[in-house]
């Protein structure tokens, strides 16, 4: 089997997530809704795992949301956001940081109310001075991912939230990437609405959450029930919120021994980046997830090295799977100004808590022999000329 | 299913397919290949590797089983979350799209709340919405139908099979009309595929939804057919990545889908015997509980699919029915609405009045019912039914023959 070091984009569901899935696949049937055994069975299934999805956040359970995943989340976030201010007739903008994720820029763009984009500095940071520059007086809601899932860069929140709220801003964060790396503090830290989902922490596809503070307008976007709290309608997937709840659970347990476990791995990869003269590590400088490496190899097309990588069963990514099969270069990479040629070469590598330092040794030592392969063959070919 | 005893709990007999089947063991296995770290996990969007290009192979071969089942061509399957997101994505995203051509739309009175409330966001958006009564039967009139269609109407959205009487419409009919007019169809099908025969290729059908755990598929996905030919055109309601050919992004779920493919494959595979059998179990429930004196059927015998039947006990109050047949997985309507004391608004569509309405119980029946567990069925409703009714001052006056709607009652 090929070595995985592309966990950000998805991970390999655990063993102990599934087997708490499986009764829900089998036996524990029934609808949620539906007021007979079955039917309660399944929802006190949810409510366990709306528990444990809190902890993991820092979140009383009564503000989670279930959704189909991160993507739906952040839709959610946005449109709902937007719905209610609509419904209230306010005239309101939004701001959104130029390295979020396609699932919230995307929906942002298409939103009735206006959207200014907040710069980030060479190692993806959102300043305070950056936020202020866009702030007006009618923006009414501040959306900073809480960690990039490309270069891993963890923003430092707190005096965005602070500066946010001191405005009467609402504060959103899309912890997809971060949840299940580093700590997350829902309500200690004042923002109003975070994203999770669950396939990035070793559960299910097909399960997300967004987390909202009871101050937060929204309305609901998807109609024809009242599940979640009247905030989401469509029978619950109820297995997969099962998985979420466990992988949930499992990763706030484990979120230091994972942790340092990645981390290994990750600076023994950088250490061995390094003897590459070719090799700029992104976001360097900037506190990152501990799985997390994003490096450019100048002369490099990304594409090609992927491929390379590919046939000697290394499977890592440019960056986000969701834009992957575009070849523009990063808009996270452009909006830390990145040269486009280097940005086009970029290769991230995602440890997950299945990796060994063999996984890093074979890393090594297969980017060594496209690079000395290339660099032979281009001796070759100056000396042919 | 069958039923088992541990310990003292014994455990219901399970009669409520509509609002969600068990997943098929075979399904399970499907899924089982695409879930874990031995497994070919992996984003079906990640382009750069094996893994990624493994689950979007599962899911190009699922997404073929759904296609095959229904007349489709594989293209024209778009993943969602399910039948509420492909209804939501549907009605709103054509109607959106639309939006220059007119402001009209067409449905049922009887429809799923995930049609209903569409239509009824679209109506805060400033649309027009015709809400049709069904017949009494709970079919369409195609005549009544004709003749709300106006010159503003983009869009029709009627059920195949509803999910509460189990009629099916005549989608075919239907669809002609919208066709000669230029109107676009979506069709709710929730409930229909495996249980009726869908050919794409041949129905005048511009949009239809589809859910996996109606048909022993997992919970969590669903699908919208979007025609190509000609190509219908609808606005995305999910940004974010531009997955499903920009209709619905969002990171695939690999086993459910796969889940799904398996699920209408053995449906594709089995769906004749398995009408055949259903409809013998359905028989055999009806045949045993209709010369109660004062029970009626809701909905069309004869256009309806196998499994389902839907009683209503006059002079029993429903909830208090479910109650004592505990014994029972049941439900008075959809699972959808079961919360809630109100009568079931499908029924009070077909003119059914509140007593009526009240007292109605659905009972589905699927893959795992067995002739047994409808025989204590029967048992169970019957002794449930009259002991009620012995207990009803309202049957009391019944039997003395007072005519209860003559009476007026007290407001207390």
């Amino acid at each position: 089997m090929a070595v995985y070091l592309d966990n950000n984009a998805t991970t390999a569901l655990d063993e102990s997530v599934l087997e708490a899935m499986l009764p829900y696949m089998g036996q524990m049937m029934g609808n949620p809704s539906s007021v007979h055994r079955f039917g309660r069975l399944q929802k006190d299934a949810i409510e366990n795992a709306r528990e444990s999805v809190a902890q993991l956040a820092g979140a009383r359970a009564e503000q989670v949301i279930f959704t189909s995943g991160g993507t739906e989340s952040n839709n959610l976030l946005l449109n709902g956001f937007s719905r209610k201010l609509t419904e209230q007739n306010a005239q309101a903008r939004i701001a959104v940081s130029a390295i979020e994720h396609m699932s919230l820029m995307e929906p942002a763009q298409h939103l009735p109310l206006a959207v200014d984009t907040i710069a980030v500095d060479e190692n993806g940071y959102v300043s305070l001075q950056a936020l202020e520059q866009v702030m007006t007086v009618t923006t009414s809601l501040v959306s900073i991912m809480t960690a990039n899932n490309e270069t891993g860069a963890i923003q430092k929140l707190s005096p965005l939230i602070t500066l946010a709220c001191e405005r009467n801003c609402f504060f959103h964060t899309d912890a997809s990437q971060a949840a299940g790396k580093i700590p997350l503090e829902f309500i200690e830290s004042g923002v109003h609405a975070m994203t999770l989902s669950a396939h990035k922490l070793y559960g299910p596809l097909g399960a997300g959450a967004l987390i909202i503070d009871k101050r937060l307008p929204i309305s609901k976007i998807q109609y024809g029930g009242t599940q979640e709290k009247n905030l989401r309608a469509g029978t619950e997937n109820v297995p997969a919120i099962v998985g979420f709840g466990k992988a949930a659970e499992l990763a706030l347990a484990e979120l230091q021994t994972r942790s340092l476990h990645v981390r290994v791995l990750r600076d023994a990869l950088e250490k061995g980046l390094k003897q590459f003269n070719a090799v700029t590590i992104f976001a360097e400088k900037a506190e990152r997830l501990p799985n997390t490496v994003q490096f450019g190899v100048a002369g490099y097309d990304g594409e090609t090295l992927l491929m390379q990588l590919d046939r000697k069963a290394i499977a890592v990514s440019s960056g986000s799977a969701c834009t992957s099969g575009k070849t523009d270069p990063s808009h996270v990479l452009k909006a830390m100004k990145v040269a486009d040629t280097l940005a086009n070469s970029a290769i991230r590598v995602s440890f997950g808590k299945e990796n060994t330092m063999s996984d890093v040794d074979a890393l090594l030592k297969a980017l060594h022999d496209i690079i000395e392969i290339n660099r032979n063959s281009s001796v070759m070919m100056a000396a042919n000329v | 299913m069958t039923e088992q005893s541990r310990g003292q709990t014994v455990k219901p007999i399970y009669l409520d397919y509509s609002a969600t089947t068990p997943i098929d063991e075979r399904v399970v296995a499907e899924m089982l290949k695409y879930m874990g770290p031995e497994s070919s996990f992996g984003n079906p969007a990640s382009r750069s590797h094996s893994f990624g290009w493994t689950a979007e192979a599962a899911v190009e071969q699922a997404r073929k089983h759904i296609a095959d089942l229904v007349g489709a061509n594989p293209k024209e399957i778009i993943f969602t979350s399910g039948a509420t997101e492909s209804d939501n994505l549907a009605i709103k995203g054509a109607a959106h799209f639309n939006e220059k051509r007119g402001k009209h739309i067409v449905t049922c009175k009887t429809e799923h709340k995930a049609v209903l409330d569409s239509c009824r966001q679209l109506e805060r958006e400033g649309y027009e919405v015709t809400y049709l009564d069904p017949m009494e039967n709970g079919l369409l009139d195609l005549d009544t139908f004709e003749k709300a269609l106006r010159d503003d109407t983009t869009l029709v959205s009627i059920m195949h099979v509803n999910n509460e009487i189990g009629v099916i419409q005549d989608i075919e009919a239907i669809g002609k009309i919208c066709r000669d007019r230029k109107i676009l169809f979506h069709v709710d099908a929730a409930q229909s595929p495996g249980k009726v025969e869908i050919n794409l290729e041949e129905l005048p059908v511009d949009l239809m939804s589809f859910s996996a755990h109606k048909i022993y598929g997992p919970k969590g996905i669903g699908a919208l057919y979007v025609q190509r030919k000609p190509r219908v055109r609808i606005e995305a309601q999910m940004h974010g990545g531009g997955h499903e050919r920009g209709m619905r992004s969002g990171t695939l779920a690999t086993h459910q889908i796969v889940g799904m493919g398996e699920a209408f494959r053995i449906a594709k595979e089995e769906m004749a015997t398995e009408n055949a059998r259903l409809l013998k179990l359905r028989n055999k429930l009806y045949d045993g509980v209709k010369d109660m004196e004062e029970v009626y059927i809701n909905g069309d015998i004869n256009h309806r699919i196998a499994g389902n039947i839907n009683i209503s006990f006059n002079y029993v109050e429903g909830e208090s029915l479910l109650m004592a047949l505990k014994d029972l997985a049941i439900s008075s309507g959809s699972a959808c609405t079961s919360a809630s004391l109100e009568p079931s608004y499908v029924l009070r569509a077909l003119g059914r009045n509140d007593e009526l309405a009240h007292s109605s119980i659905r009972f589905t029946m699927g893959r795992y019912t067995t002739e047994e567990e409808i025989d204590r069925t029967i048992k169970y409703v019957r002794a449930a039914v009259a002991k009620l009714r012995e207990l009803s001052p309202l049957w009391d006056m019944y039997k003395e023959g007072i005519d209860l709607n003559s009476i007026e009652w007290a407001a207390h």
